[in-house]
């Protein structure tokens, strides 16, 4: 496209040159989106004397099929926040990741968290209506904007690209975006009728070298970042592994900076890979598939899913394990409101640390959930804003990060999501009922034992009394794991009401699939383990299903660690158990399922498997490996052990779960 | 009434309606500032617009308040936000600032209130209309004299 013509062309097409037709910004193509007839008009108007040329449609969805159907038809996209068919958040997310345009939101709401919502999403400006011309006339500079940024990501062959060029790497950092991707683009998907296709790999679009991720492509995208682990990931082999002709090193660089972003707002915490969390965790989550096999995970091809809710688990804590993710949310939400009295904030903060040191919290991150701050607000009011797994898994995230954010605040994990967090942080405590006070909530438990679904299902309350010892002993925790065990497996019962209950409450469940696959795994003992806990090798090995996974799912929310847990729990019991260690002070109810737990996991390995949980259980295996706070896993391990089994105390020290009638 | 007597008169209206809050005389003028010869009718057109959306607005909120079952106030919310949108857009000041308190009582979920405030909101539009459509056969006169519409500007 030749800048010179200015009308309706793309002006701003051409890549590398920043010329731009003499009558810019006149000309530049709005596609502007409002379900309000009114609004629409008077916008429409006023683009109109800005010399702009103007689509209007009144449909998010329409406005989707516009976009695609003239991938470069348009310069800039201004969108309405809420609209009847889809959240203008959705919508951003879906151009910001197909399209790459700049996207502009409005809404006559300007309350912080919508607005830091836009932020996080991506919207390169907010605007508050009414909206006034002047606010529009200076909307070009948004387009010039990224366009400058994408000429220096994607090489300058005025064609596609082709070639690797290396162009100044504008990919920092390849932190692995986490193998959230996989969540992340399965909710997509599932938001997305999956468009489709257009599977332009080789996108070259011409002069502006705009790579069009299509779902396939993304989803290649995805597996080689889970291929290479989070950490390893860098764009050069990651295209070596995706292995797409016409794609560059530099469209991957971007876009996994986008995905990144993405996968940040998910967790509400940057982080490193979830491994961290997962290696934490591998003891006590059994069951618990640890994030860290995030590979694994996508190599099962259920990455997204269980990316999701590992991150989420990782994120909330909690050990989304493969299975029904939801139940971390809901755990999350009710560990929270679990007391967690032994768990020291402080203590917990201190294992957090460790295990947000790498982890934590970003173990989400491939998940898409535009909700970070949202999930908050879910929490609190059990808002279904989780309309997507994104959310869900956000909300997760959400409650983790908070959590994490505290933990990891002292930790600079990449990008803390000290935004995310912090806003979430007060959201967290409050929808979480008491964010782990422990320290669990906040701190690394916090994220582990809080989101932790208690699922109780065995017995529906676990009852903590053991040990709970606030002070998370982390180190003494057997298994290593990460004591962010936050999958409370609340033994069946238990889960069931947590479920509910956080269903109702943040709607996280519901459309997680990760969760949901916890959901199924209902039976996952979900042991809420104080932190205090000794955890004794029993861990709540839930037979029935992979609590643990549950487990998972919440340490993964929790940002621990992504564990997801492969619907085995029962295998590593210990992870769970090593969260509910952490969330001592979660419920009393849970701790009893978790005793349960606690003896099935007991029966299961005997031992702590903490360390043994990342191998032997896929489930859990994520955290163990990843999070090298041994010392959160510990204190977990000791509050399961602590943990009396079925009775609500558990006693935790040692482990005497043997007893723990499964 | 000669053109120039006509002119006079639309502005004072305009600026009374101004003056009583019923309207946002930034927004307003903003709206009078996108008409030009090419747009001659931008403002009734959008007006007319207003009006319509805002009828239906406002039947969906009394169903949805209505609702002896159980009021689903999260859908009241929605309505009222959007009201709220479209009304600030036009710059019906009164009505926006009840569609507020509306969205406020739907937090409270307080029924009742949110009843009394859409009672309210209803004779805000109701005056804003008609406020609205005496300024527009104001303006049908004076072009139909062959006068045109005075560009306001704000600087009482």
């Amino acid at each position: 496209m030749n800048l010179n013509n200015v009308k309706g062309s793309t002006m701003l097409s051409s890549p590398g040159d920043g010329a731009v037709s003499d009558q810019f910004p006149a000309g530049l193509r709005v596609l502007v989106v409002d379900d309000d007839p009114t609004c629409l008009m008077i916008l429409e108007r006023m683009l109109r004397t800005c010399l702009y040329q103007v689509t209007k449609c009144n449909r998010a969805e329409i406005a989707l099929t516009l976009l695609r159907e003239n991938k470069n038809g348009f310069d800039i996209v201004i969108s309405d926040v809420h609209m009847p068919d889809m959240d203008g958040f959705k919508l951003l997310e879906h151009i910001g990741l197909e399209m790459d345009l700049p996207v502009i939101m409005m809404s006559a709401d300007d309350s912080k968290n919508v607005v830091m919502k836009g932020v996080t999403h991506g919207a390169c400006d907010y605007l508050i209506k009414p909206v006034r011309i002047d606010s529009l006339k200076n909307i070009w500079q948004h387009v010039v904007r990224k366009k400058k940024n994408e000429w220096r990501d994607t090489e300058q062959s005025g064609s596609a690209d082709e070639g690797d060029r290396q162009q100044k790497p504008s990919d920092d950092a390849d932190y692995s975006s986490s193998a959230n991707e996989g969540s992340w683009r399965n909710s997509k998907k599932r938001r997305d009728e999956d468009e489709d296709a257009d599977d332009r790999d080789d996108t070259s679009t011409l002069k502006k070298p705009r790579v069009v991720w299509s779902v396939e492509l993304h989803q290649q995208f995805v597996a080689a970042v889970d291929q290479l682990g989070i950490n390893k990931a860098v764009p050069k082999k990651i295209l070596e592994l995706m292995n797409v002709p016409g794609l560059t090193r530099e469209n991957v660089a971007s876009h996994l900076q986008k995905y990144r972003l993405y996968l940040r707002r998910l967790s509400g915490v940057s982080q490193h890979p979830n491994n961290s969390f997962l290696s934490q965790q591998d003891g006590n989550f059994g069951s618990i598939s640890s994030i860290n096999d995030l590979q694994t995970l996508a190599a099962a091809g259920q990455l997204p899913a269980q990316s999701l809710a590992t991150l989420q688990a990782a994120g909330l804590g909690r050990s989304t394990a493969k299975a029904g993710v939801p139940m971390p949310l809901m755990d999350q939400r009710n560990l929270f409101s679990f007391e967690n009295p032994r768990i020291r904030f402080g203590e917990v903060q201190q294992q957090q640390q460790h295990m947000s040191d790498g982890k934590s919290i970003n173990l989400l991150h491939g998940i898409p959930t535009n909700m970070e701050a949202k999930q908050l607000a879910n929490l609190h009011q059990s808002t279904q804003s989780i309309g997507s797994l994104n959310m869900r898994v956000n909300a997760s995230t959400t409650l983790t990060n908070p959590l994490l954010m505290q933990m990891a605040q002292s930790q600079p994990r990449g990008q803390v999501l000290s935004e995310n967090t912090g806003h979430h942080v007060p959201g967290l405590s409050s929808a979480l009922g008491q964010p782990n006070r422990n320290g669990i909530s906040n701190g690394p438990l916090g994220r582990n034992g809080m989101a932790y679904n208690l699922v109780p299902k065995n017995s529906s309350t676990l009852s903590y009394p053991m040990n709970q010892t606030p002070e998370m002993p982390v180190s003494s925790f057997p298994l290593g794991s990460t004591p962010v065990i936050s999958s409370i497996t609340t033994k069946g019962s238990f889960q069931e009401e947590v479920t509910s209950g956080i269903k109702g409450d943040n709607g996280f469940v519901p459309s997680y699939d990760i969760f949901n696959e916890l959901h199924h795994h209902k039976s996952h003992d979900w042991e809420i383990t104080s932190p205090g806990l000794t955890y004794t090798a029993s861990q709540p090995a839930n037979p029935s299903h992979g609590n643990i996974n549950v487990s998972s799912s919440v340490l993964v929310q929790q940002g621990f660690y992504p564990t997801q847990q492969t619907g085995r729990s029962r295998d590593s019991p210990l992870m769970a158990k090593s969260i509910f260690s952490l969330g001592e002070g979660l419920e009393q109810g849970i701790l009893q399922n978790a005793d349960q737990h606690l003896n099935t996991l007991v029966d299961n390995s005997g031992r702590v498997k903490v360390e043994r949980i990342p191998d032997e259980s896929s489930q859990t295996n994520l955290f163990p490996e990843q999070y090298g706070q041994e010392d959160l896993l510990s204190s977990l391990l000791k509050q399961q052990e602590g943990m009396g089994p079925t009775e609500s105390e558990y006693d935790f020290d040692g482990y005497s779960l043997d007893n723990i009638p499964v | 009434m000669e053109v120039g007597q006509m002119q006079r008169q639309w502005v004072d209206y305009t600026k009374s309606l101004f003056m009583e809050g019923l309207l946002n005389g930034q927004q307003f003028l903003q709206l009078q500032q996108l008409q030009d010869e090419n747009n001659p009718e931008f403002v009734f057109e959008v007006v007319s617009l207003f009006f319509e959306d805002s009828e239906r607005l406002l039947k969906d909120l009394t169903f949805a308040l209505d609702q002896k079952g159980g009021v689903d106030f999260q859908k009241v919310d929605a309505l009222a936000h959007q009201f709220k949108g479209s009304s600030s857009s036009v710059g019906a000041l009164r009505v926006s600032n009840c569609c507020l308190a509306l969205r406020n009582f739907c937090l409270e979920q307080n029924t009742d209130a949110c009843l009394r405030c859409l009672q309210q909101l209803k004779q805000e539009y109701c005056l804003v209309k008609n406020k609205l459509e005496t300024l527009f056969r104001l303006e049908q006169q004076i072009m139909a004299a062959g006068g045109s519409i005075p560009m306001m500007e704000l600087s009482f």
